[in-house]
């Protein structure tokens, strides 16, 4: 009574799941980029920072980290509009809703891995830089964070790979990425181990294509000292 | 301002006192050193050496007393006025400290372009030169990971002399090193002192730098207990603390004499 599996993969499941892809990608690539930059910046400043900031960022890392991400993806997506200033209020659309709950969920990850990189790095190597006659702030930029960065860099690919991932729950609040088309279509074809199943290999192909440019990129900031262990 | 004369000292510490932990570590120290001269500082660890060395330049700020260069007593509290001093007064760590994702070349240039803002041609140039100066050109693309302790001192060495430094403070330069390496560093800091190079050097090599200083220091307990020129201190008969110092490690070290005179 049904089409075979290939007919059913040419005809419906691939053009709808490569629509979804496209906008899963358009999710995960800025979210992955705010996380790297909140988390850069809150990685630096929970080492580095006047005690209020320091204070403040690690506030922030234990509220993103220790409430579930669904929460946080309703809380963008369905309760923001209702705080108001004044008369105003921000309404997010779908897409933006997701990819700041990804990044801010992200970034609190990312600085635990900055942080720990950051605390890797001899404090000897920050001396040296003032006593050349740099200032606090040049030490760290040019200095430690290169380094810390370097270290971190496997962390922080795992924590993208994690993001492409959880990607998904942007299907709740209708977005229709890879997830949200694969349910749709699973509804109105009732095919759902095909569906779903092909579905995993699609994000396993993003993860896998993930993890081949984090390598590209690990190798093109390595230098003695601070390569890969080899297998 | 009127041009500091010849007898200004370059640098001069007036009544430097730290305490750390409840110890005062420098009690009270005052001491200058004047153009072209080289003071080694001695003593048994925790005399306070290192700390007087990083009081300096201000990387150990003191609890009071005053530093001046040329004359001029630096404001320890202002940022700029510190890090233009700081440029003035190299400084060479036990431990080396190079910036381990920099190549021996990059290492000697980053201060170049990020402080002093010369160009990256200028820097480069500049940069080869002081290897060259350390015997170091060939290592120019090494990273610190692929360079000996010995190599990894002289890039240090090296990055420090590119900034012009008016005086170099050297803490305890070869203490980390193997004992095969020493070498090589001594002879680049002995080197410096031909050229006119004003130090001051923290250090257990005695006799190495009883053959370039004009004075030794004997620390101990964050007091300068001794100064005088290593004749007088090391001579035959003399009695000073830092001759049974001495006498101390070169037993130790199983050299049974010699070491201590000259």
């Amino acid at each position: 009574m049904s089409t075979p599996y290939f007919e059913f993969l040419r005809a419906d499941l691939a053009p709808g799941l490569l629509e979804g892809l496209w906008v899963s990608i358009i999710v995960i690539v800025p979210s992955a980029l705010l996380g790297a930059l909140i988390g850069l910046t809150a990685g630096v400043l929970r080492v580095y920072g006047p005690w209020p900031v320091r204070k403040f960022a690690e506030g922030y890392v234990s509220l993103f980290r220790g409430t579930p991400l669904v929460v946080q993806v309703f809380f963008w997506y369905f309760a923001l509009p209702y705080i108001k200033f004044g008369d105003w209020s921000l309404v997010l659309d779908p897409v933006p809703a997701a990819i700041l709950s990804f990044g801010l969920c992200s970034g609190a990850y990312q600085s635990e891995y900055i942080r720990g990189g950051l605390n890797s790095i001899k404090r000897g190597q920050i001396r040296a830089a003032l006593a050349l006659g740099m200032t606090t702030r040049q030490a760290v930029l040019n200095v430690v964070l290169p380094q810390a960065f370097r270290r971190a860099l496997p962390g922080c690919g795992n924590e993208v790979i994690y993001l492409i991932k959880y990607s998904s729950l942007a299907s709740i609040i209708t977005v229709n990425e890879l997830t949200g088309m694969a349910t749709t279509i699973a509804k109105n074809s009732w095919r759902n181990i095909e569906v779903f199943c092909t579905l995993g290999v699609f994000y396993l192909f993003l993860v896998t294509v993930a993890g081949w440019l984090l390598r590209l990129l690990e190798n093109a900031l390595s230098v003695p000292g601070f390569e890969r262990p080899k297998a | 301002m009127s041009q500091p004369s010849e007898t200004t000292p370059i640098l001069e510490a007036r009544k430097l006192i730290k305490v750390l932990g409840g110890n005062r570590v420098l009690d009270c120290v005052s001491l200058d050193i004047g153009r072209g001269r080289v003071k080694v500082l001695i003593g048994p660890s925790g005399a306070g050496k290192s700390t007087l060395l990083q009081c300096l330049n201000f990387l150990t700020p003191p609890d009071s007393g005053h530093i001046l260069l040329e004359g001029r007593e630096v404001d320890g509290a202002s940022k700029k006025e510190l890090c233009s001093f700081r440029q003035q007064v190299g400084m060479i760590f036990q431990d080396f400290n190079l910036f381990d994702h920099l190549s021996a070349l990059e290492n000697v240039r980053v201060a170049l372009v990020k402080v002093k803002g010369m160009s990256k041609l200028d820097a480069t140039e500049r940069a080869i030169a002081e290897l060259k100066r350390v015997g170091l050109a060939d290592k120019a693309t090494h990273y610190p990971a692929n360079l000996s302790g010995g190599q990894k001192q002289r890039v240090a060495i090296a990055r420090a002399l590119a900034m012009d430094p008016k005086v170099m403070l050297l803490d305890e330069p070869t203490s980390a090193l193997d004992p095969e390496l020493i070498g090589e560093v001594l002879a680049v800091i002995r080197d410096l002192a031909q050229n006119g190079m004003t130090m001051i050097m923290a250090t257990h090599q005695i006799s190495f730098s009883a053959s370039l200083a004009d004075e030794f220091i004997f620390m101990e307990k964050g007091r300068l207990v001794e100064q005088g020129s290593p004749a007088e201190l090391l001579g035959k008969g003399s009695s000073s603390r830092t001759q049974a110092f001495c006498s101390k490690i070169s037993e130790l070290t199983g050299d049974s004499d010699g070491e201590c005179r000259l």
